[in-house]
């Protein structure tokens, strides 16, 4: 039933305004229903993901200054929770983490094999504070891992059941450009819970929308008033306004078509010369999936287990084949990285592989910028010298 | 079956040549589905490591043939398998050759090297009903002649052609020489109204497929077998990559019309 605290959003769910002391009762109700709480929190100079024990933990007055190949803390005034865009991780971690066991075996004393498939602890996950671009992150990684003919247990036991509640972007970063990619700054699908954080003269508040029903039956518990049009409209022209503040942009073409018809450019020469192979694109991407095996033998030799890692593409031996790897020049490397994000990702999974986080460009050590590169490579395909 | 791989023991060992062997497994438990033609198993080797391995020969008891040329690690660990010892496999995985669409039609099969031990299914499966296929040609190439697969089974797969050749020939050898696409004006089919089956090494896969379609066999007709790294088979790990295809998933069996863009790319 609808308190008189509720009334009714565009979308169906319920809405209401929470202040500092309402969110503080939202990450204690999760953890009530038994839900591990993630969300931001500052450690080591930057915005990280982590358990939460309770709201304080979050980054109440820091933001960030982003930049190809630089990431600062910024104290801000407002004593915002989530003026701040992607830090070095994403839920990935969470969802689709850097190990896993995924077996075990024995061998008898007549050599026989006993094989034991790693049956994944289901975890009930709560994700506090999930950026429009990254909420369509988790949707790609569903695809990826879940969307198949052989969906993933142990990103299942994990994504099953996540309770997902996002805050709309009102301070982009200077390397964001989910405008480009569709993503954000609003969010429009897949979440519990919807938060957009409004500080003006009539205070620190969230308006929270419910996009599920167990959405709207853990808003019901909270403190709460019901939404107002100051505060509606505030936060409308909060997400707008970021909307037009995005750092960067691609160009505006098909990327899938601009990547198919560039695959021998000499662009991809040039970034050649400032890639270093490091792979630290792909770890802090939140939809890069890929993965190696490790199979380990304890010291008797009889016990043997198969483990996951996260693996790199920039990787030479991702390639191999016996006689060498397929891909051994850095610039194959790269071109693979982008050519499966901006464009055969949509004939892999349909959908693009990129958000548009601008993680990538913040964590390369040497600001390589795929919305720059993605321009050069339009410039080059086209023939003209206009500037991005 | 798709993650964790099921107990097998191998039950038979034949070597085929000095650097390659066909071992027969016998499921310990519960067998793995069935395979078709062209597809392929996630072997272990206990302690070394995982690789795919084509099956070699179809059989209804569920037990699985596989033919393994040492290589590496992990090739070199399972070819050293004899009667007794024990594997794990997972399976079956990918889309084989679709011998559906050769129905009525001259069959072509060009092979190199362990490229014919994937094909071999393939005969088994037009020689089992030759009635229902036109001219079948198969033509297969290795380094030397000790080098050759399944040598013994070649005569039986004469309907009307199958010719070996090799590279290096020895002493006594009365094949060709040469490379194997050289055998392709020697065989006899209708370019037209054939389906080419290709399997080998990638500068060997262009060659045949550029040589049949100039002699009028249609792109589409052509399926090739491909190989890339390949770690889960379950199309989540990345590494089997061609461009738009996950290989593991979309092949490792593809029309040449697919793949012939893809293979002309450098380190793509
Ligand atoms: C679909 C498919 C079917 C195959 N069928 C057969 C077959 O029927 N018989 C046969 O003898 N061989 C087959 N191969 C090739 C076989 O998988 C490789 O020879 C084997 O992986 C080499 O691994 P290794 O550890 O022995 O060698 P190493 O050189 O030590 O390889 C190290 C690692 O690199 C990777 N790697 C190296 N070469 C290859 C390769 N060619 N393909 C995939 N990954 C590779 C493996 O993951 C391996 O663990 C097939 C390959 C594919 C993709
Ligand atoms: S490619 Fe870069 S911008 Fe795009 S989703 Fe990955 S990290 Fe974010
Ligand atoms: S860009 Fe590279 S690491 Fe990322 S998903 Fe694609 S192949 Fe994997
Ligand atoms: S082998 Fe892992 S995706 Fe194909």
């Amino acid at each position: 039933m609808t308190s008189p605290a509720e009334s009714r959003p565009r979308d169906g769910g319920i809405e209401a305004v929470l202040d500092r002391s309402g969110l503080a009762a939202l990450v204690t109700a999760l953890q009530h229903r038994g839900r591990t709480v993630i969300g931001p929190t500052v450690r080591d100079g930057a915005i990280v993901l982590d358990e939460l024990d309770s709201a304080t933990a979050l980054p109440y007055g820091w933001g960030v200054e982003l930049e190809a190949g630089t990431y600062r803390l910024v104290r801000r005034d407002d004593g915002a929770a989530f003026s701040h865009s992607a830090g070095p991780q994403s839920w990935k971690s969470f969802l689709h983490p850097e190990r896993v066991r995924q077996w075990s075996a024995d061998r008898g004393p007549g050599g026989g094999l006993t094989v034991r498939e790693e049956r994944p602890q289901a975890v009930s996950y709560a994700f506090l504070g999930v950026r429009p671009c990254d909420l369509r992150a988790i949707r790609i990684l569903d695809l990826v891992m879940a969307g198949g003919r052989y969906p993933d247990p142990a990103y299942l036991s994990r994504r099953t059941g996540a309770f997902l509640i996002a805050v709309e972007c009102t301070e982009p970063g200077a390397t964001c450009f989910c405008v480009s990619m569709g993503t954000g700054p609003a969010a429009d699908a897949g979440y519990d819970l919807a938060l957009t954080e409004v500080v003006d003269d009539d205070g620190h508040r969230f308006l929270c929308r419910s996009g599920t029903e167990e959405g709207a039956d853990v808003l019901a518990e909270l403190p709460r008033r019901a939404a107002d049009d100051a505060t509606r409209t505030a936060a409308v022209l909060g997400v707008r306004a970021a909307a037009d503040r995005m750092g960067r942009s691609m160009p505006p073409v098909d990327l899938r078509t601009l990547m198919r018809d560039t695959l021998e450019a000499e662009r991809w020469d040039d970034v050649t010369a400032r890639c270093l192979s490091c792979g630290n694109c792909t770890m802090v991407c939140p939809t890069c999936f890929c993965t190696t095996t490790e199979d380990v033998t304890d010291l008797t030799g009889d016990h043997a287990e198969r483990w996951r890692r996260w693996d790199s593409c920039y990787d030479l031996d991702f390639s191999l084949l016996h006689g060498g790897p397929v891909r051994s020049s850095p610039r194959s490397r790269y071109r693979q990285w982008l050519t499966h994000k901006l464009g055969t990702w949509h004939d892999q999974f349909d959908s693009s592989g990129c958000v548009g986080c601008g993680r990538c460009i913040v964590w390369c050590p040497t600001g390589i910028d795929l919305t720059e590169e993605a321009h050069a490579l339009h410039r080059e395909a086209s023939g003209s010298q206009d500037a991005p | 079956m798709t993650l964790t791989p099921l107990p097998y023991r191998v039950v038979d060992r034949r070597e085929e040549t000095r650097d390659t062997a066909t071992l027969t497994l016998a499921p310990s438990g519960e067998p793995l589905a069935p395979f078709a033609p062209g597809q392929f198993a996630m072997v272990y080797a206990f302690g070394v490591g995982e690789i795919p391995v084509s099956v070699s020969r179809i059989l209804d008891s569920g037990r699985l043939v596989h033919t393994v040329r040492a290589v590496g690690a992990v090739s070199r660990a399972l070819h050293g398998l004899g009667p007794g010892a024990h594997v794990a496999v997972r399976g079956p995985f990918g889309r084989g050759w679709d011998t559906t669409a050769a129905r009525g039609r001259d069959v072509l099969v060009v092979a190199g090297g362990i490229g014919l031990a994937p094909l071999r299914p393939l005969l088994d499966t037009v020689l089992a009903e030759p009635e229902a296929y036109g001219r079948l040609n198969v033509l297969a190439g290795a380094r030397s002649p000790d080098d050759l697969l399944y040598g013994d089974e070649i005569p039986s797969w004469r309907r009307p052609f199958a010719q070996a050749t090799v590279d290096r020939p020895s002493a006594g050898w009365k094949g060709r020489v040469g490379i194997v696409t050289g055998l392709i004006g020697e065989a006899r089919f209708r370019p037209p109204d054939t389906t080419a089956f290709v399997c080998g090494p990638e500068v060997m896969i262009r060659a045949t497929a550029r040589t049949l379609m100039h002699q009028g066999v249609d792109a589409a007709r052509i399926q090739v077998s491909l190989e890339r790294n390949m770690r889960c088979a379950t199309g989540h790990c990345g590494h089997c990559q061609l461009g738009p295809l996950l290989l593991c998933r979309d092949g490792p069996v593809v029309g040449y019309d697919r793949a012939e863009s893809l293979l002309t790319v450098r380190e793509l």
